[in-house]
């Protein structure tokens, strides 16, 4: 059963680009890796690394001043793409606890809820703002996921969370014994199942 | 009251609850898995020491990363071969139906599925990836899925969603000689952009997609994910009922009426409503071709690359930029006058037999030029085997293709098939964004009639120059072989 979450303090860093697939936060090649540990080596791979392995210097997550940065703060359509759950453990074993844009792609956004990787939705031009601050100075946000605020310096905003998501944060709940509480209305529905809708093999094909 | 739409009637149908929030819990009625995104799905199973609820309805095949070349050859690539035998493990140890390297059905996950009648219309379908939207060509509600919710779906055969909101896409007119489903689609993304269907699940609608095959459908649908949507379905008619009558898992000539009579009442009403309607006039749509790093980055194959200046969004023009020193590419060229290195014809866009027969009505008669690599990747098995007894294998050996074995191959660079850094291709496929194809490679993304003739031109050209057989005459040139 996952942790519960229910504050993300940490420093923030501006990826200003937009329609950030998933592709970029983890290039196919290393979906073949088993498992979930020390993808964060391969997260944004090819923008973070020359061909040659040496790091990339015009890269943002490679200015010193941002290694230890756990919050993004990227462009519109975040995660657009691939269905690949990977981008989302590549993320969260480099560190990263929490993104912040103006939209996300609808699979990415759902497969970073289920490992308690938060997604905020912000309107755009917060987004901006907070982009600019990252870049001036170093900002540390304190997101508080109970208030649903997120805190820095003198100033709050607020950002709206799907009920469901943030309970599921504040509890760390198993999903799978939840929905199997529901078993009944499951076995309702299989009695109930047409035979045409079963696939069963019954026939085959000839050359 | 308004009437429902083919995505609210199937939505309802697998309703099991609703929470207040709107959270819903929705029956699966098939599951389809590959050896890329399941494996860790498969190890929250064992961890938890839970089964596979309905084995039955739970099919897998090895697509993503299989080599293309001769299959009884030891797989190469070390990690590959490890998933690939992790799938065959997870089959076994829980039941569940796998079309592996050798078996006569293997092939991409959104190929094989409606051909062999796996997909129905009226049914929900999930599968770890995102172009699972292809199946609701059939009138299947179909969703791309994480690895967590494929763990949910293996454990319980449901999934909580939101209900998406609706959008319809209405193609009308007709489409001109030659310009293809691949061409719609992409007009479509690039006019609703990357991210216009966030949140929706697409309806296609109109002469243009009444006009279309099934497979043709099956285009239009797949790339719904490009332009940033849930998924993407089509109302079915008499043509998609005479597709699914005969594949070895439809319903059989007892249940046929049944699920005919089914499967009427699952169409949109005239009426129904929706949260979103858009109208494309197909008239004078021209072939299509990507000029950058996303499938929304499209002109068509008159016009020129843009220039990043003239964009007045700087979002866009920051993304414009970027794209065309990726690519490689200048504002102001002709897209006539781009090169290309590599075509490659395939993929679950584009790897079906209707893509195959497009494909060879360019390349029969024709050489592939000199100094452009060429392959063409069935989608499937079943799709090589129809294409090589139909002859079509030999217009493309002899025009210089290589003929390959069924997989993603080239669309996703797992296997050995990839661009090199700098190369340039044609390809069918449904990614244009950086390193897709290969670390540093160049995507073009077009119709399969576009790649052909970019393959013998060694360039893009306006495939409505050239004068082509019809795909009856291509059939029948390909018999006389």
């Amino acid at each position: 059963m996952p942790e519960p979450i229910r504050v993300i303090e940490g420093k923030a860093v501006p990826l200003k680009l937009e329609n950030v697939d998933t592709d970029q936060i983890i290039p196919a090649e290393f979906l073949k890796i088993l498992g979930k540990k020390g993808l964060g080596r391969y997260c944004f791979y090819r923008w973070r690394y020359n061909e040659d392995g040496s790091l990339r210097g015009d890269f943002i997550l490679n200015n010193p001043r941002y290694r230890d940065a756990s919050i993004i703060i990227a462009g519109k359509n975040f995660g657009i793409g691939s269905s690949r759950e990977n981008a989302v453990w590549a993320l969260q074993d480099f560190g990263i606890k929490c993104v912040i844009a103006p939209s996300f792609g609808d699979i990415f956004y759902v497969n970073s809820m289920k490992n308690m990787l938060l997604c905020i939705k912000l309107p755009e031009e917060q987004v901006k703002m907070l982009q600019e601050l990252a870049e001036k100075e170093d900002l540390i946000l304190r997101i508080d996921l109970e208030e649903s605020t997120i805190k820095f310096r003198d100033r709050i905003l607020s950002f709206e969370i799907d009920k469901a998501v943030r309970e599921r944060f504040l509890q760390g709940l198993d999903e799978i014994e939840i929905t199997l509480k529901h078993i009944e209305k499951i076995k309702k529905y299989e009695e109930s199942m047409p035979s045409f809708m079963i696939p069963n093999p019954r026939r085959f094909i000839t050359d | 009251m308004a009437g429902k739409s083919i995505f609210d009637k199937i939505w309802e149908f697998h309703t099991l609850y609703e929470k207040e929030d709107g959270e819903t819990l929705i029956y699966v009625d098939r599951h389809l898995t590959h050896e890329v995104t399941s494996y860790m799905a498969f190890e929250g199973l064992r961890e938890k020491n839970r089964r596979v609820r309905r084995p039955d309805l739970t099919f897998a095949v090895m697509d993503h990363n299989v080599p293309t070349t001769d299959r009884l050859k030891p797989i190469r690539d070390e990690l590959s071969a490890k998933q690939i035998a992790a799938l065959e493990k997870n089959a076994k140890d829980f039941k569940l139906t796998l079309f592996d390297l050798y078996s006569p059905y293997q092939g991409i996950v959104h190929v094989i599925g409606p051909e062999l009648g796996l997909t129905i219309p009226g049914i929900t379908l999930v599968c770890g990836d995102s172009h699972t939207s292809t199946h609701g060509a059939l009138g299947a509600l179909a969703f791309g899925i994480g690895t967590s919710e494929g763990e949910h779906v293996l454990a319980t055969q449901t999934l909580w969603l939101r209900k998406p909101k609706k959008m319809l896409i209405n193609l009308e007119g007709k489409l001109p000689e030659n310009v293809t489903a691949k061409d719609v689609i992409l007009w479509v993304i690039r006019n609703i952009g990357t991210g216009g269907g966030i949140g929706h699940v697409i309806e296609y609608d109109g002469p243009v997609v009444r006009e279309m095959n099934v497979e043709e459908r099956m285009t239009l649908c797949n790339m719904a994910i490009e332009g940033g949507a849930r998924t993407a379905i089509i109302s079915p008619d008499e043509k998609v009922f005479n597709y699914v009558r005969g594949r070895p898992y439809a319903p059989s000539d007892d249940e046929w009426s049944q699920a005919l009579e089914y499967w009427r009442s699952i169409v949109s009403d005239l009426d129904a409503d929706y949260h979103k309607t858009i109208r494309f006039h197909l008239d004078k749509l021209e072939p299509q071709v990507t000029w950058g790093t996303n499938p929304a980055m499209t002109v068509g194959v008159t016009e020129e690359i843009p220039d990043p200046g003239e964009f007045d969004d700087p979002g866009e023009k920051q993304a414009a930029e970027r794209a065309l020193k990726y690519m490689g590419l200048n504002p102001g060229t002709k897209i006539t006058d781009i090169n290309v290195d590599v075509v490659f014809i395939g993929s679950c866009t584009n790897g079906r037999l209707t893509d195959l027969v497009d494909a060879a009505r360019v390349v029969l008669g024709r050489k592939v030029a000199h100094n452009v690599r060429a392959l063409v990747v069935p989608g499937s098995q079943l799709v090589k085997r129809s294409a090589e007894r139909l002859g079509l294998h030999r217009i493309f050996i002899d025009a210089g293709f290589e003929w390959r074995n069924p997989g993603c191959s080239m669309c996703i660079a797992m296997n050995e098939d990839r661009l090199r850094p700098g190369e340039r291709c044609a390809s069918t496929s449904n990614r244009n964004f950086e390193n897709r194809q290969g670390p540093g490679g160049r995507t073009h993304l077009v119709s399969p009639l576009m790649a052909a003739a970019a393959a013998v031109y060694g360039r893009f050209i306006d495939i409505r120059e050239l004068d082509l057989p019809s795909r009856e005459e291509v059939l029948e040139h390909a018999g006389a072989y």
